[in-house]
């Protein structure tokens, strides 16, 4: 029944429902997970790897985080060129904002002029809707903020774990224990992994850190998300 | 002939315009109000061309009044400064607008402030501006007297010096001025100075 409404984004079904949005929805189901987690002093996110290769550069490429502006970067789930598209459309919002009122550009307000530019894909143009899921995390003038929806497994975790008050700490300790339990593999790597904070430092500037391999590895350690090396005979 | 002029003092910001609406040699009335009140903290004193005068600050109300509805919370005067600046310079080499902008805001972060943005679109914060013949009058008063953290009183006096220098010295002075304040409580009107009022005939 729904193989004459899906050729078309810009066209409703008889039952009310935009096919193409709900296969993209289901394309950035395969992706891997994406979670982030709002601490009283920053924001965590942390993303599952799918293309896992010691052959990548990890140090100069990323495949699930990416920095919009000083104050503001977001997790990605789905499918990777979209991704890097849309990214891109994200940092120019953000620098022509800066550029008009010479101030960060809320988060809140970036979020909601990429979802609109989202939006035009599945109302007109006759273009496919982007694959992809966002998790945006940033700093405003006074408070941390992570927006967005992702990953169904993770919430129902997140929602008997969370609590408010949590320092950077212990919501990177609960977003490492959510991922190994939502993955389909036995033990985290760093590999597998990347974990990324946006906080303020004590000087007053916004900072986005994303951990290198080595830190990973100490801190699934240190949570006892991982097994230890094997050791060699 | 036109003359705006303000400054700011502690947790204060005051502008005072004239109120002369002049086409050629004719006054046409003596009583036009050159101060808009842009939002609840924010006010622009704004002198020039007449239509453009009226035409870009109410853009530049209309447009901050969207920001707000669009995104729940108000412009700081600072980004109201800048998107003010970036119209003028965007009009510049086009439809140049002939309006020279005080814009005097509070916000609760920075407290009150000054922007000084002329008509090709140079913007500077200040603690006291002027614009037109008049500016060379109170701004030479404000220099002699102006000190930081002025109270309203004393800023008050400040105003009516700059007043009286433009009165007596310069040429075709205008008559009346309104003065208005912006404070943490809000923009509002604070005194109108009328040398002239409005001119009536008695019946015959």
């Amino acid at each position: 029944m729904s193989r004459r409404y899906d050729s078309r984004t810009t066209i409703f079904s008889p039952e009310g429902r935009l096919y193409q949005v709900e296969y993209a929805m289901e394309a950035i189901g395969n992706a891997g997970s994406a979670i982030g987690i709002l601490s009283k002093d920053g924001v965590v996110l942390i993303g599952e790897k799918k293309v896992t290769s010691k052959l990548l550069q990890t140090s100069t490429s990323s495949e699930k985080m990416y920095k919009i502006d000083d104050h503001v970067a977001c997790a990605v789930a789905g499918i990777m060129s979209d991704a890097n598209i849309l990214i891109n459309t994200a940092r120019v919002q953000a620098q022509r904002y800066t550029f008009m009122y010479q101030e960060p550009m809320p988060v809140e307000q970036l979020v909601q002029s990429l979802c609109d530019t989202k939006q035009g894909y599945t109302q007109f143009g006759g273009l496919r809707p982007f694959g992809v899921s966002f998790l945006f995390a940033g700093w405003d003038k006074n408070h941390a903020a992570a927006v967005g929806a992702n990953n169904q497994a993770a919430q129902s975790l997140l929602k008997q774990d969370y609590k408010e008050d949590a320092t950077r700490e212990e919501a990177v300790e609960l977003a490492l224990k959510i991922l190994s339990k939502t993955m389909d593999s036995t033990s985290l790597t760093s590999e597998k992994l990347e974990l990324a904070e946006v906080f303020l430092t004590p000087s007053g500037t916004v900072k986005y850190h994303v951990h290198s391999p080595d830190s990973l590895t100490k801190l699934l350690l240190k949570h006892g998300v991982t097994q230890p090396a094997a050791e060699s005979s | 002939m036109e003359c705006v002029f303000g400054l700011v003092g502690k947790g204060f910001a005051i502008v005072a315009a004239d109120t002369s609406a002049v086409h050629s040699i004719l006054l046409h009335k003596n009583n036009e109000d050159k101060i808009m009140v842009l939002d609840s903290h924010k006010l622009v004193a704004a002198s020039g061309e007449p239509g453009d005068r009226v035409q870009f600050t109410e853009y530049v109300q209309k447009n901050v009044s969207l920001y707000k509805f669009r995104n729940g919370i108000p412009l700081t005067t600072a980004a109201a400064a800048n998107f003010t600046r970036g119209e003028l310079a965007t009009a510049l080499r086009k439809n140049p607008y002939s309006v020279n902008i005080l814009m005097a805001g509070y916000d609760e972060e920075s407290g009150a402030s000054l922007y000084y943005i002329d008509y090709i679109a140079t913007l500077h914060k200040v603690d006291k501006g002027a614009f037109g013949y008049g500016s060379y009058f109170s701004l030479s008063t404000m220099d002699r007297h102006y000190r930081e953290d002025m109270s309203v009183e004393e800023a008050i006096e400040l105003v009516d010096k700059c007043i009286l220098e433009i009165r007596s010295r310069l040429v075709v002075a205008p008559p009346n001025f309104v003065i208005k304040i912006v404070d943490k409580d809000g923009a509002r009107d604070y005194a109108w100075r009328q040398s002239v009022q409005d001119v009536t005939t008695a019946a015959v």
